[in-house]
């Protein structure tokens, strides 16, 4: 495959704050690679950096071959963005604003008419064309957010929190679009703080602090977890924890009013929780371990927590 | 995959910048009530303290105030809708609008061609029509020097939307641009000879007259005043009346002013800032 987006010991600072500390990511063309992390976490920084938005401080970025440091407007034409606030001219039609985003692109005449038409088929925004863009739904706005942002045919897309503010139909018509663009042959690049919309993936890397911390395919990620995951709901943490613990020799982490356990051998183990925990657990229960699983045993660190807890 | 171009000539930036002003027009054009206030509001002040103001006064030989504020008028309107149309560079930026047009390939300048050929584009429309009501109340007549004002109210828009820009671009509020606006264009505008004559100084004038007027004669503004009077009126000999240098000087002066405002401004939105991703 071939690779678009390459990214190396990546730093970047804002006065002593830093932001990201050594960040390395690769993108090959077809492939959606998200970036998970809470707020803070520096992933905004990283995708700042890579649109241009931000000078490159130290380490560096090559997008299709072209160094970002040195040659930002030669990136740019490499790059489509879709950024998280809406970037559409309310005042304007669909198609005005295509149009504007076009010759930004030098993109004009017939081959604006023929790719915009493209376009809208595919995005199904056809019959809005003509529609000022402050009369649609959040959903549609984001879809022609998605327009402008493929109209140039970049070999690296960047989305930045896309399904924010979507309802679930129009996250999964986004996420087919997003599917339908990397078998064609784009790669994508997108940000998120859901694990859910990190999971449709092909390859998540976590990031917390700045670092990136885990990175794999869903499947791999949660691979590492083992099995299976047993959750312990109890009104008591403290007893239930310290009979896991002492008197049966386990290792569970505590996660808001939840206790987990990984396990090989739930076939074993629960006859013997139920035994030994008797009425303290309100419910136990058996799963397959999921990214936010993968999180906590990385940062130590509820996801949701990390959510709330950073600026 | 890559279909996207990747060489940006000088022609591109300006289809670019050509896009963006249009834009603008259609912008301005899908705000009925900014179409009203910009033909009204003028034609108000100028009505009412016009007439207002006609009994009390001299100064300005034949002319009374009616005529003498008409130019001040017309400078009023293209200073006012030059600088309404670059505040929408803050509302760009707030909307998300901007953030799209600052990864553009196509670099800074376009952008800042864009909003000053369309908002000077809508200034002077607005004047010209303005000054069409003005020939038909038949306040001034049509001569030859129309062609000539019509060119200097295109160097004046110019000049007023880059200097709007350059208001307008560190900027993330657009309180902080009317606070500005008040303190700084305002007063540009009142003492350019618009609303009242520039004091002649010399000896025997007292230290007020000659703090304002060297004030006065420091505005960029008062020479393209000065010459639109000129054109506006031209039977009225202005060189025994006050302040009047030649039209060499004056139109001199509104063209380095329209220069200089765009080079500042283009000096200003090059490169990255902290204001750039400001959401």
């Amino acid at each position: 495959m071939t690779k678009i987006c390459s990214v190396r010991d990546l730093h970047h600072r804002y006065g002593d704050h830093t932001a990201l500390a050594g960040v390395e990511l690769d993108v090959s063309a077809g492939e959606v690679v998200a970036m998970l992390g809470p707020n803070g976490s520096g992933k905004t920084t990283l995708f700042r950096l890579l649109c241009t938005l931000l000078p490159i401080q130290q380490g560096t970025i090559t997008i299709d071959d072209v160094d970002a440091k040195t040659n930002p407007l030669a990136v740019r034409s490499r790059i489509g963005i879709v950024f998280q606030s809406p970037g559409l001219d309310k005042k304007l039609t669909v198609d005005e604003n295509i149009a504007c985003q076009a010759a930004l692109y030098g993109l004009t005449g017939d081959e604006l008419d023929q790719r915009r038409d493209e376009l809208l088929l595919m995005l199904d925004l056809t019959d809005r064309r003509s529609d000022l863009c402050e009369k649609l739904s959040g959903g549609l706005k984001r879809r022609v957010e998605l327009a402008k942002g493929m109209l140039h045919q970049p070999p690296l897309l960047l989305l930045d929190e896309p399904s924010t503010g979507l309802d679930p139909s129009a996250r999964l018509s986004l996420w087919n679009a997003i599917r339908s663009l990397a078998d064609s042959g784009m790669a994508v690049v997108l940000t998120t703080h859901l694990l859910e919309e990190a999971d449709k993936a092909d390859r998540v890397a976590i990031l917390a602090d700045g670092k990136k911390i885990a990175e794999g395919s869903p499947a791999q990620l949660r691979g590492e977890m083992g099995q299976t995951i047993v959750t312990i709901t109890t009104s008591d943490t403290a007893s239930v924890l310290s009979i896991l613990r002492d008197e049966m020799g386990l290792d569970p982490t505590e996660l808001h009013h939840q206790i987990r356990l990984h396990t090989e051998s739930p076939k074993s183990l629960l006859p013997e929780l139920m035994d030994r925990l008797g009425d303290q657990a309100e419910s136990i229960s058996v799963g397959k371990p999921s990214l936010e699983d993968v999180f906590v045993a990385k940062t130590g660190q509820s996801f949701d927590a990390a959510i709330e807890v950073s600026p | 995959m890559s279909g996207s171009k990747t060489d940006f000539t000088v022609a591109d930036g300006f289809a670019a910048a050509w896009m963006l002003a249009r834009r603008e027009w259609i912008r301005f054009f899908r705000q009925r009530n900014r179409v009203t206030a910009a033909i009204l509001q003028p034609l108000l002040f100028w009505v009412l303290f016009g007439a207002g103001l006609k009994g009390s006064f001299s100064g300005a030989g034949e002319l009374d105030f009616m005529q003498f504020f008409l130019p001040g008028t017309i400078a009023l309107i293209v200073l006012f809708t030059a600088i309404f149309a670059t505040i929408s560079v803050i509302e760009d930026r707030r909307e998300g609008f901007m953030q799209s047009v600052l990864v553009a390939p196509v670099g800074r300048w376009p952008v800042l061609f864009g909003k000053v050929i369309g908002g000077s584009a809508i200034a002077w429309v607005q004047a010209v029509v303005f000054l069409l009501l003005v020939y038909l109340f038949g306040t001034a007549s049509i001569g030859w020097t129309l062609l000539p004002m019509l060119l200097l109210l295109a160097l004046m828009a110019i000049a007023m939307c880059s200097l709007g820009m350059i208001v307008a671009w560190p900027m993330d509020s657009t309180q902080g641009f009317h606070a500005i606006m008040m303190l700084g264009l305002m007063p540009m505008w009142l003492l350019a000879g618009t609303f009242f004559p520039i004091p002649q100084i010399g000896e025997g004038s007292s230290t007020g007259q000659w703090i304002l007027g060297g004030i006065m004669r420091a505005n960029p503004l008062s020479y393209s005043m000065v010459e639109l009077r000129r054109l506006l009126y031209p039977q009225i000999d202005f060189a025994s009346l006050g302040f009047a240098p030649s039209p060499a000087i004056c139109w001199m002066v509104t063209g380095v002013m329209a220069l200089v405002t765009t080079a500042i401004a283009w000096w200003l939105m090059r490169g990255n800032r902290k204001v750039d991703v400001i959401v």
